[in-house]
């Protein structure tokens, strides 16, 4: 049952990273994309990670995926078939970490666990949420700061760069 | 939840997931179904309120859209990060409160300078 899910997650993943690129149309592309984000997080949800699993409903398919529908419509692309020369490159790099991936397969063995066994003791006892809060808040309290210290530059980047079209209006 | 590989508390969410699904393609399939089909040239013709198109809906988005949803998803992040120090509050304490406080702090600056570059004005 467990491998029966992940199999189809996987799956439909693969498949809908494939239309992304693939379909002509940008606006398929991205809703081919809100499909994968969405698996993706049934993935995190059968990993036990659902804490991640709804950062991921939130973030990537509610405000990422807006985000590259303006951008669709900020370029006006209707049907794009100007990125489609890049084949040969792209194949390589997948030829690339495709073996990349059997050779680490290879040397890490076959194991019968697809799915990694649930968290033990403790973690299940207090909730996801609360141990990641938990953690956050204590071990990983610099990397936590610096990520709004990284949020602020994002948030003056994007208006500098838009700054000209804000200021001449 | 025990060695299920899915929680079995995500079950009535499968369930939503499945009544939605179903829903959109029911209707869809009946509403195709019932209603009479004969086209012709002139009602396949997309209108504005009887009057005839004068452009094409596909027009370039104004930059504005694009501040506005980046500054969206930055805000987004943050509510994140609130989150589960929101769940956590009571263990978390003085400290946690404090730690966020400079977290928001940061951002605020960050939300300042967008007021002040006039980013969330629209008009």
């Amino acid at each position: 049952m467990a491998q029966l899910l992940f199999f189809y997650l996987a799956g439909v993943i693969v498949l809908t990273a494939i239309l992304v690129v693939g379909l002509r149309n940008p606006i398929y592309s991205v809703l081919s994309l809100l499909i994968m984000f969405f698996h993706v997080a049934g993935l995190y949800v059968s990993l036990h990670a659902e804490f991640l699993a709804a950062v991921q409903i939130i973030v990537y398919a509610g405000a990422i995926l807006v985000l590259y529908l303006f951008v669709v419509m900020l370029l006006n692309v209707k049907r794009e078939d100007r990125y489609h020369y890049q084949f040969p490159i792209g194949a390589l790099l997948g030829v690339a970490i495709l073996t990349e991936a059997v050779v680490l397969a290879i040397q890490r063995g076959y194991s019968e666990d697809v799915v990694p066994s649930p968290p033990t003791s403790e973690l299940s006892f207090t909730g996801n949420t609360e141990a990641i809060g938990e953690s956050l808040f204590t071990t990983y309290l610099l990397p936590f700061e610096i990520a709004s210290l990284i949020l602020l530059v994002a948030m003056i980047g994007a208006i500098i760069l838009a700054k000209k079209d804000i200021l001449t209006r | 939840m025990a060695n299920e590989a899915v929680p079995l508390n995500y079950i009535p969410i499968l369930l939503f997931m499945a009544i939605v699904v179903a829903f959109a393609v029911i209707s869809l399939l009946i509403g195709s179904i019932a209603r009479p089909s004969h086209p012709y040239p002139a009602k396949l013709t997309p209108y504005e309120s009887g009057s005839p198109l004068f452009s094409d809906a596909r027009v370039p988005f104004p930059m504005r859209y694009y501040i506005i949803a980046m500054l969206f998803v930055i805000f987004d992040i943050e509510f994140v990060f609130l989150f589960p120090w929101a769940v956590g509050f009571k263990q978390l304490g003085l400290l946690g409160l404090l730690e966020m406080g400079l977290f928001i702090g940061i951002l605020l600056v960050g939300y300042w300078y967008a007021w002040k570059k006039g980013a969330l004005e629209w008009e």
